[in-house]
């Protein structure tokens, strides 16, 4: 059962009991939905775009322990970031948690991470990894703006 | 085979659980290392090797098409096929064989009557009736129905402990209403639904009734002649049989008015380019090649509930479903969905602190499958103002022993979420 708490690490309980930016935030440029229809997991994100520059962003909603502090760690990172560092961070996120079982991850990467290195063990549950990416996907939902909800089955389909 | 699974002792009839296991060899894996527990019947049930040999039987030795070919295995399969049929007609007590639609499932047999019988009987303006505790697969397609014909869908209610409102039901029976389609055993609260009397005050009034029977096959002793229903559909692999195989049954005068659902080779007398006449019950209903091989499981899954017997089964899960409602209740923090004074093997729950789905994921670690989510009963959920539950279903093959395991998983859930 190590990997169970390899799973829900301090950090992840932490966020899910306090999550950060669990608001709506009083200016907004962009907003979008987050839905997993198959475990009822269901997020808003809102943020505010100052140029290239997320100056606010925030999210309400429920859910697992997974994807409630991955939306707060998520949110947590991009206050302030640029577009650019948003993608970037999503990119590398998004390459850890669908590491496959037993490959490497360098150390490295998981540091460039900060808190949400600790998302790093749901690789080894993969009927999880939904959880984990949902707040990113409303996102780029909110961000693209081709969707007004993301639901985490459209990619299967 | 009865009486090796049975201790007769003080008048009350015991499982021989050690034994019955054996039968079933999914039961004896490990998952993650430590023994399945498996909690998660509603879902589906495991497989007896009865109904595996079957089937490899019939694939090995007997697999050809049916009802056409003259040869031998034809033959062979015909007959294990409509006996399979005869098998299911005395298991629910219907009247005929013809009576016996195959499908692929509870979520089909539903489909084939709200499509074929909407076409024939529903106009604009009719009505159907549903209750709040339905699986989505006894709401979309009334709803798609009703929209396709301009009738309209009405929900008996519920009260807080998942039990149905009759006298909400009895204001709802107009003479619009053309048919009410309900669930005998609810998947997501574990109500035993009375409807026997929900049949009677729709025939009363003139409507006629569906029972979808997924979750009480398996658990109930079903009487359709005795419930009277007009319609009553299950699925095979809740009831120990194989997947993509299921059953209707529909009384045959009100079978015979309906129009075909789909079109296709085994349902016709006579095809012209002109004109076709359609084949006789149950084959009207049964297009194309069937899952022979789902039927004759089926048949067996059959034999082999029979062989242990529904009412020792009933009284075996009731005795574990008091045993967990027992330990449920004294865990901190927990709360009960679903709490009927009726009702059967299933236990859903909150936890104060932990998602549905962390607790879930816990628990797969510790060997133990329970289903986690809105287990297509959204409108329950809603209902119940939670967007999810955990949920523990029986089977008799289940013990005691795995219930207390699953409250110890549960505590350990509550130890990382505390």
């Amino acid at each position: 059962m190590s990997e169970l708490n390899e799973l829900y690490q301090q950090l992840i309980l932490e966020h899910n009991k306090t999550p950060r930016n669990f608001i709506k935030p009083e200016q907004f440029t962009h907003d979008a939905d987050g839905y997993n229809p198959l475990c009822g997991d269901h997020y808003h994100i809102w943020l505010k775009l100052d140029g290239e520059t997320i100056s606010d962003i925030g999210f309400q909603g429920s859910g697992c322990a997974i994807s409630k502090s991955s939306a707060s760690m998520m949110t947590s990172a991009l206050k302030g970031a640029s577009l650019s560092q948003a993608k970037e961070l999503f990119e590398k996120f998004h390459s850890v948690i669908m590491t496959k079982i037993g490959d490497e991850i360098p150390e490295a990467t998981i540091e460039e991470l900060g808190s949400l290195g600790a998302l790093a063990g749901v690789r080894e549950f993969p009927a999880r990894i939904k959880c984990a990416s949902l707040a990113w996907h409303a996102l780029n939902a909110a961000l693209t703006k081709t969707e007004k909800s993301i639901s985490t089955e459209i990619e299967k389909k | 085979m009865l009486n090796n699974k049975m201790n007769i002792s003080e008048n009350k009839i015991l499982l021989d659980i050690e034994n019955i296991r054996k039968d079933f060899p999914i039961l004896s894996t490990l998952v993650h290392s430590t023994p399945l527990v498996y909690l998660d019947n509603a879902a589906t049930t495991q497989k007896p090797n009865a109904v595996l040999d079957m089937q490899n039987v019939y694939y090995k030795e007997q697999n050809a098409n049916i009802h056409r070919g003259v040869h031998h295995l034809s033959e062979t399969a015909t007959f294990e096929y409509e006996k399979a049929r005869g098998k299911i007609k005395n298991f629910i007590n219907a009247a005929d064989n013809k009576e016996i639609i195959f499908t692929a499932g509870t979520t089909a047999g539903i489909n084939l009557v709200a499509h074929s019988f909407g076409k024939t009987f529903l106009k604009a303006g009719d009505e159907v009736i549903i209750s709040a505790m339905e699986h989505h697969s006894n709401i979309v397609p009334w709803q798609m129905i009703c929209e396709e014909q301009g009738a309209h869908l009405r929900i008996i209610p519920m009260n807080d402990d998942g039990e149905l409102l009759l006298d909400e039901y009895k204001k709802l029976l107009t003479p619009k209403t053309k048919i009410v389609s309900v669930v005998y055993i609810s998947n997501s609260l574990g109500t035993i639904n009375p409807v026997k009397k929900i049949i009677e005050l729709a025939h009363h009034n003139g409507s006629k009734v569906l029972i979808d029977g997924a979750q009480a096959v398996a658990h109930t002793k079903v009487d359709v002649r005795e419930l009277d229903c007009d319609f009553f559909v299950f699925s095979g692999h809740k009831i120990f049989g194989p997947t993509g195989i299921g059953v209707l049954y529909g009384k045959a005068s009100l079978l015979e008015q309906m129009k075909p659902y789909q079109g296709g080779g085994d349902m016709i007398l006579s095809v012209t380019f002109e004109k076709t006449t359609f084949n006789d019950l149950p084959y009207k209903f049964e297009a194309g090649t069937p899952n022979i091989a789902g039927v004759i499981g089926l048949g067996a899954a059959i034999d082999y509930v029979n062989g242990i017997g529904l009412d020792a089964i009933a009284e075996y899960e009731q005795s574990l479903l008091h045993y967990g409602t027992g330990l449920l209740r004294s865990i901190k923090g927990l709360r009960l969905i679903g709490t009927a004074k009726e009702k059967a093997g299933i236990l859903s729950f909150v936890l104060e602190n932990a998602h549905p789905h962390d607790i879930g994921t816990i628990l797969d670690r510790q060997g133990i499958a329970i289903r986690t989510g809105h287990h297509c009963t959204q409108p329950v959920m809603q209902r119940f103002g939670i967007p999810a539950t955990a949920r523990a279903s029986i089977s008799f093959y289940n013990t005691k022993t795995e219930l207390d395991v699953l409250v110890r998983g549960i505590e350990k859930v509550k130890e990382i979420f505390e």
